[in-house]
């Protein structure tokens, strides 16, 4: 069961390796990858069009959990 | 899933013979049913089946083939064709979610079983009802169905897109577009500017002596200042946003003439698009679910309706606090609701859990903009995470607005592979 706010991600993200956009696939990327890039959003050192203002929607434990949630995925 | 080789009909009833064979709640197998086959119904559907393979996923809607609003607007202008919009039910057919193509017409709370227009009755142990919206018809007065397929609406896309776009490239140079845009709640609130600024970028590439008016019932709407800023960049002269306070609201339409009334006002337009006023589909008001509002309220976490135990309501229809009326909202709700329900299925509780929705708009072909929010439940409401969300920064360089257009693009295409694909 994905973690809360994670079944969201795949609005943009695709889940599915098949699908290719300019937004980069996050599922099954390693969590702290995907922690250090939610950190930067959410400090604004990374600069973003739109994930740096869903980033600071969610705290430490969120971000860990969903980061985690995401690298498992195949 | 072998009958689909056959004809719709044939598949339909064995499905239907083999789900009623089994009586209601069968030990182990826990029975979803699904109305609606939009991007709520849809993901909701196909995340059920995800989550729990063993349970009987049905989704309930009588068009094979879905067009999809979002992205839309782009059809009415021509910078896409409807064949883009279009998909169909197929990939979750073959993932195991049992289809029908038919409508539910009646919904009896207590025995818990939904009828189908055929006057088949389906037993359910969780319904989710994802209706979209319906028009309240005769608001504006005279603005009714048949008036529609003068000035359409537009506004559920298909054969609507079609008409306003072959009546936008029929219309004769120096011709007024009149747009009448109804009060909230309503389908995706910013669709109505992206579609004026769409409109817009046609005329003056096209029919330059043109112009587009928004009448708004309305006096302010999302992502204004950015719209503004763009209009007074891109369209000067050419788009127009008439607000409630200076006599914008539509009360009455003629549809003979093409006229559409204000108070004070009469606009004869070329071409006129009515956005009536809305409430949730149909079988939310049978069921029981919507309230008077017309709307239904749901619990923030499960989607249940607390005026009907067992049925969920999910997306357009559903009055889910500061969540927009959007297909990523949509999306969103459609694998909350899901995951809930597997979960109270095997007799847990579904913890609280944010919820995202992102809306892209264009202001031209390379030009996007967007308004993001971050959910969590409060007080039995969808309420903004503070100091999260918002729109597109208001200075920006253009290679930004080229990046959310391209962005917005693959948005669409990914939400559309994952929920149909």
């Amino acid at each position: 069961m994905p973690p809360p706010g994670a079944a969201s991600c795949t609005g943009c993200h695709a889940a599915d390796p098949k699908i290719e956009t300019r937004v980069p696939r996050i599922a099954g990327r390693p969590a702290s990858e995907i922690v250090a890039a939610m950190e930067a959003f959410r400090s604004g050192q990374k600069p973003a069009t739109v994930m740096n203002r869903i980033a600071k929607g969610f705290s430490d434990a969120e971000i860990r959990a969903i980061a985690e949630w995401l690298g498992a995925q195949k | 899933m072998k009958e689909r080789a056959g004809t719709r009909r044939s598949f339909l009833k064995g499905s239907l013979a083999a789900l009623l064979t089994t009586p209601a709640l069968a030990q182990g197998q826990p029975r979803v049913i699904v109305v609606g086959g939009g991007f709520a119904g849809a993901t909701c559907a196909r995340e059920l089946k995800r989550l729990l393979p063993d349970a009987r996923a049905m989704l309930v809607e009588p068009n094979p083939t879905f067009t999809a609003c979002p992205f839309s607007n782009g059809v009415i202008t021509g910078l896409r064709q409807l064949r883009g919009q279009q998909f169909n039910y197929e990939a979750l057919g073959s993932l195991g979610v049992n289809l029908v193509y038919l409508s539910a017409t009646k919904v009896d709370p207590q025995t818990r079983t939904v009828t189908l227009s055929d006057g088949t009755a389906l037993p359910y142990d969780r319904l989710v009802l994802a209706p979209g919206v319906d028009f309240r018809w005769g608001s504006p007065t005279g603005y009714d169905e048949a008036a529609s397929a003068r000035m359409p609406h537009a506004w559920k896309a298909g054969e609507q897109t079609l008409l306003l776009r072959r009546q936008l490239e029929a219309m004769e140079d120096g011709g007024l577009v009149a747009i009448s845009a109804p009060p909230n709640p309503m389908r995706c609130p910013t669709g109505v500017y992206e579609r004026a600024s769409l409109i817009a970028f046609y005329l003056k590439t096209r029919k330059p002596r043109s112009k587009v008016i928004i009448l708004d019932a309305k006096d302010s709407f999302p992502k204004q200042r950015l719209f503004q800023a763009a209009w007074q960049q891109l369209y000067p002269g050419v788009l127009e946003w008439v607000s409630l306070s200076n006599d914008g609201k539509v009360v009455s339409v003629e549809p003979a003439t093409n006229t559409l009334v204000t108070d004070f006002t009469q606009h004869k337009a070329a071409v006129a698009n009515v956005i009536p006023p809305q409430k949730a589909g149909a079988i939310a008001q049978v069921a029981g679910v919507a309230d008077r509002t017309g709307w239904c309220p749901i619990d923030p976490v499960t989607f249940e309706s607390p005026l009907q135990k067992n049925i969920h309501v999910i997306g357009d229809a559903a009055i889910s606090g500061a969540m927009a009326k959007s297909a990523f909202a949509a999306n969103s709700q459609g694998k909350a609701c899901a995951a809930a329900i597997a979960l109270l299925l095997t007799g847990e509780t579904p913890p609280p859990g944010k919820l995202i929705n992102t809306c892209y708009s264009l202001v031209a072909p390379d030009y996007g903009i967007s308004i993001v929010g971050v959910y969590q439940p409060v007080n039995g409401q969808h309420v903004d995470v503070e100091g999260a969300g918002g729109t597109s920064p208001l200075e920006a360089p253009r290679e930004t607005r080229a990046a959310e257009a391209t962005y917005a693009a693959a948005w669409f295409r990914t939400i559309t592979a994952e929920v149909f694909g």
